[in-house]
């Protein structure tokens, strides 16, 4: 009898909380290595369009970005609706691609230089002539390999 | 005092504190990003040879207007038939089968009003300035697909595998050498058959 303990009547035991912590770090180390440093924030609204027959940008240190897109909310009062470029974390003009390119470009290490692909994050429902503003610009710089970056999924939503 | 039989535990209840900081952190710094899309090539701001004599037919020829209506060859088509009209050019295969441009290839119709063989066929695209981009990528997407399409044809057919697997293998930098290597050689001589000469031309202001 001195081997099992009296019952307790009517008291729970208390709920260990050691494992608690464990599920936030899961949580944790999923963030960690899914997801990617900003550089930089989005002033602009940026729903790309879907695509299927797309390829993946590996190699992220080759990659210059360009966002286009009409402002958000809170810029819209001082930049007005019309479509944008953001380069880097400012608003900018269409020639203004040209300079933010060489700029990209001489940042990188020598062989890297000519293998550059451009990455055009563009709203879908922007309109295509601040793009051919924009894709004139990258010619005069040289800087032909562009990559039109979308989510992946079917193509014939973008006509919605 | 004497010791109790066991040591006390340690409160766990500030790690949980710990890492939700940690997780705010993450949570507020860090984009997932989205880093796939079409790949293309603009053509240099100079023509290499301007005064190339292109056959007429050899040139396929997409034309985008502000509503988003598709002429392609010069009729109106809907964009869910633009893939099939783009392989149908591409793979069409009219020079007759004594000639040097003889492609011993293609399946399509062998219509002597169309392209020759598919290195010299190409696809024009035009558009308006106010083109909705989205419908711009649609069509894209569609020519592009019918460029991996036509290989993946190819692939299946001399590698058994399709030409798009064999170049994303090739492409991820986590295959191994060799392996990547003999792909190399593969994807070039697919990519060859079927190159893509696929232009696109200043836009108009209609």
């Amino acid at each position: 009898m001195s081997k099992f303990s009296k019952k307790k009547d009517g008291e729970l035991p208390a709920v260990s909380t050691a494992s608690l912590p464990d599920i936030v770090f899961m949580l944790l180390f999923f963030f960690m290595t899914v997801t990617v440093m900003k550089d930089s924030s989005l002033k602009v609204e940026n729903i790309l369009p879907n695509a299927n027959e797309i390829k993946k940008l590996e190699k992220k240190d080759r990659i210059i970005y360009i966002y286009a897109g009409r402002p958000t909310q809170e810029y819209q009062k001082v930049f007005g609706t019309e479509t944008k470029i953001q380069l880097n974390d400012k608003f900018a003009n269409a020639s203004d691609v040209g300079d933010y390119i060489l700029q990209e470009r001489a940042k990188k290490p020598q062989e890297l230089q000519n293998v550059l692909t451009t990455s055009l994050k563009v709203d879908k429902y922007a309109n295509m002539g601040i793009i051919s503003d924009i894709k004139l610009e990258l010619r005069k710089v040289n800087a032909l390999k562009v990559n039109y970056t979308t989510y992946d999924g079917d193509a014939f939503r973008n006509l919605q | 005092m004497p010791k109790r039989g066991a040591p006390p535990e340690v409160n766990a209840g500030s790690m949980a504190d710990i890492a939700f900081l940690l997780l705010i952190f993450f949570l507020v710094t860090t984009t997932i990003e989205t880093d796939a899309g079409l790949d293309r090539m603009l053509p240099p701001i100079e023509p290499p040879e301007t005064d190339v004599v292109i056959k007429q037919k050899n040139i396929f020829e997409v034309i985008i207007n502000k509503n988003g209506q598709l002429f392609a060859d010069e009729e109106l088509v809907e964009i869910s038939q633009l893939r099939e009209k783009a392989m149908g050019f591409l793979d069409n295969g009219g020079a007759p089968s004594g000639s040097a441009d003889y492609c011993n290839f293609c399946q399509g119709s062998r219509n002597t009003s169309s392209s020759d063989n598919p290195t010299k066929a190409i696809i024009s695209l035009k558009n308006d300035r106010e083109t909705p981009y989205g419908t711009y990528i649609t069509v894209q997407n569609e020519i592009v697909g019918a460029y991996n399409d036509l290989r993946n044809r190819e692939g299946q057919r001399l590698y058994k595998r399709d030409f798009t697997s064999m170049e994303a293998a090739y492409l991820n930098p986590e295959t191994a050498e060799s392996v990547r290597d003999e792909l190399k050689d593969k994807v070039k001589a697919i990519q060859d058959l079927f190159p893509q000469k696929f232009s696109e031309a200043e836009t108009s202001n209609n």
